[in-house]
């Protein structure tokens, strides 16, 4: 019989829940994580890392189309759908079994099985009926987030897919329809775009990726557009009629106008919502708000020794986010000195789709709302060297101050590798630079992140190249 | 360089005076403390004194002058060693680097704006380094701070933005200290408790550095249980009458709840007003009575406590009171008080009752001079008509400043207060 009396159980090791249980470890803490399913939960094993895997192949043949414009000859390209699929699940089930080293490394005791709470300082891990019982002074919920269904749209995972069936598809659909604009559905459209569909993007906001700066948004519509993608903002889907090959949505838009269209497979994203059932939490004092935890700067729940951490915490859903939360909580268990909140305007937000979009802080809307005299600066790719030499000319960048105290409130990005750009604005923010270190720190031509320079001095009106 | 005095604020709200006179003229010396000139705004007339010593080197604005905006330079003093040539190096346009001193002078001379944060403990001048981002140096220099005043909560103690925006809302920065100022204003506060006076326990401990409330608040107390000679009057109040009229008041309406709180400002902003002798502060060589009854209410606050302030508390009905209260007391807890709402008033009120204390005596809030300190209601035996009987009852002791309310002064006060919370119908009239 195994030890079952810890200091720390994470159930969920998703990258809230693995990040939070190996710096327990560092820490000294006697660490325990309970998993139903994969290491890494939902972002390694069916979001964040095979997404990009199956973006890249994307990428690569998009490069191969253009390969002429580079001066290669190339006859015959085409996408292999099945070995796609195939790297995306190796790359996923590689960086698994990586996490499960990580664990053993840090001394973490794995729990397989559907864990819950079962009363103060317990935790009951089932598994195939058998039930196994831990003691454990402090516990944190990690167990993420799911799709989002709506009522008559639910997916049937044959014709109309959530994100987990969309990572694995069985066809290429030659008419696909994607509801919900956010980065998951977008990163979809983008891919499947890339490797042939025909794609209609549903969003019910007025704009695509509602939550980036407007700017952005425009800009990233019109770059879908030119890829071909069909773009239907301000409209909701009202209904989704089966047939035996095809699915007919009823679309109806801001003015309450209906309209029909027939597609092979459909995509639903329209956000998500946590995994706050089946945790124990009758009976305790831990307060769920809809489909969420809700938690002090801490992770602390209303339940002294029981914490939440990551996607099951509510929106930003970002594993990035989720791992800070969980080193916070954990530190601050320990006792560590020095601990600080996490600071959530300083979290950046990534879009893998093409062009990439990236952002941090706050919108240019966002903060003149806050009551910000702002000053605005903006770099368009086609001004930028490398972009050029890369062949990548469509992009821009844009950063947003505080006029009078020249606090970098925001940046704002749309792309190539706008997704490794953005942490220099992190940084920035985090260590709460103004314009002038930002002005006087010298960046490397050439390189994309000139632009970020760039963009600075344009707000302050010195830009050089334009 | 010479240093250049600045029109003061003699209120949070003041933005422009009248500069009656002045005492001195150009190339006289003057030494710390003697009076510069004399400025007049529609409450009262104030004195500016020097802070520094010197020698006046050029007035820039003429005795008499309406409608002088507030740190609009006014006169540049020339140090020791300095001749008249060093004043062409001071534009008098030029912002002046040195408005702090003359404020603290303000804050010295003029009660009414309560004293603040200035830290004896200088960190820059000694030459070792203040960590801090820039753009909390870009926010305190902006609002003429210096940033080694400040503490810093960022990481091992990094002054961050959240620093510099904490100490100005807690009202850091109406007393902007500078090493120049920090003579002067020893001469006429009290001196800051050294630091090191008593060595520290051996043995394992944790260093919390102070924040400016806390800062603000050794200062404050230290002054006032050092300077104002506290004497303590304590008198029970049936609370039976209010109670059931609280009762009633409630239940009529979902537009306000009042508190025994709310009773208790608005019997003490009565009792002031029929008593304005007592609704007087200190000033040093007059006392100041006020016409506006201002009642400061003390909040526990994450970190410390801060007094927000209820203007014209007799003026105002008991929803009313509630109603602001509620809406301070938020705003306290949340750190977005504006130095007005803080700031000002002669008396304050400190209820502890909601943790069942039962009587306990609290020191004066400077430059006030008097704090009721407000114990729980309970249920405790009586003598009435010869027999006993249960009543509901209420301690509260009041802490005075003998230099301004003498012993039968507070009694009276008391019993005034005494007899509206007893007859709560008598605080409709």
């Amino acid at each position: 019989m195994s030890d079952t009396s810890f200091d720390l159980v994470v159930i969920g090791t998703g990258p809230g829940g693995y990040v939070a249980a190996i710096r327990a470890a560092q820490l000294g803490l006697k660490t325990a994580v309970v998993e139903r399913e994969h290491f890494g939960g939902i972002c390694l094993n069916w979001g964040c890392i095979p997404t990009k895997a199956l973006l890249r192949t994307a990428e690569v043949y998009r490069n191969i189309q253009h390969a002429t414009s580079y001066g290669i000859k190339v006859e015959k390209a085409s996408v292999d759908l099945e070995a796609t699929v195939k790297r995306s699940r190796q790359v996923a089930a590689q960086l698994s079994g990586g996490i499960s080293g990580l664990l053993k490394k840090n001394k973490v005791s794995v729990f397989e099985g559907q864990g819950k709470l079962a009363g103060s300082g317990k935790v009951s891990v089932e598994k195939d009926g058998k039930t196994t019982s831990l003691a454990s002074k402090h516990i944190i919920l990690a167990t993420g987030a799911r799709a989002r269904t709506l009522p008559g749209l639910e997916p049937d995972g044959k014709f109309v897919w959530s994100y987990k069936e969309a990572l694995v598809p069985d066809t290429t659909p030659k008419k696909l329809l994607v509801v919900g604009s956010g980065a998951i559905g977008i990163e979809f459209a983008s891919f499947f775009n890339e490797i042939g569909s025909d794609v209609t993007v549903v969003e019910v906001m007025d704009r695509v990726l509602p939550v980036e700066d407007a700017e952005i948004s425009a800009f990233a519509e019109r770059a879908f557009k030119k890829q071909g993608m069909t773009i239907k903002k301000g409209t909701t889907v009202t209904d989704l009629k089966k047939s035996a090959t095809t699915v007919t949505a009823s679309f109806k838009d801001a003015k309450g106008k209906v309209t029909t269209d027939s597609f092979d497979r459909v995509i639903m994203a329209v956000g998500i919502v946590g995994n706050v059932e089946n945790l124990g939490l009758e009976g305790t004092k831990v307060k769920v708000d809809r489909t969420h935890i809700e938690v002090d700067e801490y992770s602390r729940t209303g339940e002294p020794g029981v914490y939440a951490i990551g996607d099951l915490t509510g929106p930003p859903w970002l594993a990035h986010k989720a791992s800070h939360e969980g080193v916070i909580c954990v530190e601050k268990i320990a006792g560590v000195k020095d601990v600080h909140p996490l600071n959530t305007s300083n979290i950046p937000g990534c879009t893998y789709c093409h062009p990439q979009v990236a952002s941090v802080g706050l919108t240019e809307e966002a903060a003149k709302a806050a009551g910000h005299d702002v000053k605005v600066g903006r770099f368009p790719f086609i001004g930028n060297g490398k972009a050029i030499a890369l062949g990548e000319p469509e992009g821009l960048i844009k950063s947003v101050f505080n006029a009078k105290t020249g606090e970098l409130l925001g940046a704002h990005m749309i792309g190539a590798e706008v997704t490794e750009l953005i942490q220099g604005f992190g940084i920035a923010k985090t260590l709460e630079t103004t314009e002038l270190e930002l002005m006087h720190t010298v960046f490397p031509h050439p390189t994309l992140s000139e632009m970020m320079h760039e963009s600075v001095l344009d707000a302050f009106d010195k830009v050089i190249h334009i | 360089m010479p240093i250049t005095i600045t029109m003061p604020a003699l209120s949070p709200t003041m933005t422009e005076g009248k500069l009656a006179n002045w005492q001195v003229k150009e190339g006289d010396s003057v030494a710390s403390g003697d009076v510069l000139a004399e400025i007049e705004t529609d409450k009262a007339t104030m004195e500016v004194e020097a802070v520094d010593e010197g020698i006046v080197g050029k007035i820039l604005v003429d005795g008499g002058t309406e409608n002088v905006a507030v740190n609009t330079p006014i006169a540049l003093l020339l140090e020791e060693g300095e001749d008249a040539s060093a004043l062409d190096t001071v534009s008098a346009a030029a912002p002046a680097p040195a408005a702090a001193p003359v404020e603290e002078t303000q804050v010295a001379v003029t009660p009414e704006a309560p004293a603040s944060p200035a830290p004896a403990a200088q960190t820059a001048p000694d030459g070792k380094r203040v960590f801090s981002s820039p753009l909390a140096r870009r926010i305190a220099a902006d609002a003429g701070l210096d940033i080694a005043s400040i503490s810093g909560t960022g990481p091992r103690g990094r002054i961050v933005k959240a620093d510099v925006e904490q100490y100005i809302a807690s009202g850091g920065a109406k007393a902007a200290p500078t090493p120049v100022t920090d003579t002067g204003a020893a001469a006429t506060t009290a001196p800051a408790p050294a630091a090191s006076a008593t060595p520290p326990h051996a043995g394992e401990h944790e260093e919390i550095p102070l924040n400016g409330m806390r800062k603000t608040i050794a200062k404050r107390l230290t002054e006032a249980k050092q300077t104002i000679p506290h004497f303590y009057l304590t008198i029970e109040c049936e609370l039976d009458n209010l109670l059931a009229m609280r009762k009633e008041l409630n239940s009529r309406s979902d537009e306000y709840k009042i508190s025994v709180n709310d009773f208790i400002i608005r019997a003490s902003a009565l009792a002031l007003k029929k008593l304005p002798a007592a609704n007087a502060i200190w000033g040093g060589d007059k006392i100041l009575q006020y016409k506006d009854i201002d009642i400061s209410v003390a909040v526990a606050v994450d970190g410390g406590l801060i007094t927000p302030v209820v203007r014209g508390a007799d003026q105002k009905g008991l929803a009313g009171i509630s109603n602001e209260m509620k809406d301070l007391a938020g705003k306290a807890k949340e750190g977005k008080l504006m130095p007005e709402e803080y700031q000002g008033g002669c008396f304050s009120i400190s209820n502890l009752g909601m943790f069942g204390i039962k009587e306990f005596s609290a020191v004066i809030n400077p430059p006030q001079s008097a704090i009721l300190a407000v114990g729980a209601g309970e249920q405790r035996p009586v003598v009435k008509d010869g027999a006993l009987a249960m009543a509901t009852v209420m301690s509260v002791t009041l802490s005075c400043d003998h230099r301004v309310i003498d012993g039968a002064v507070g009694a009276e006060l008391l019993q005034y207060f005494k007899g509206y919370i007893e007859e709560p119908l008598t605080m409709m009239l």
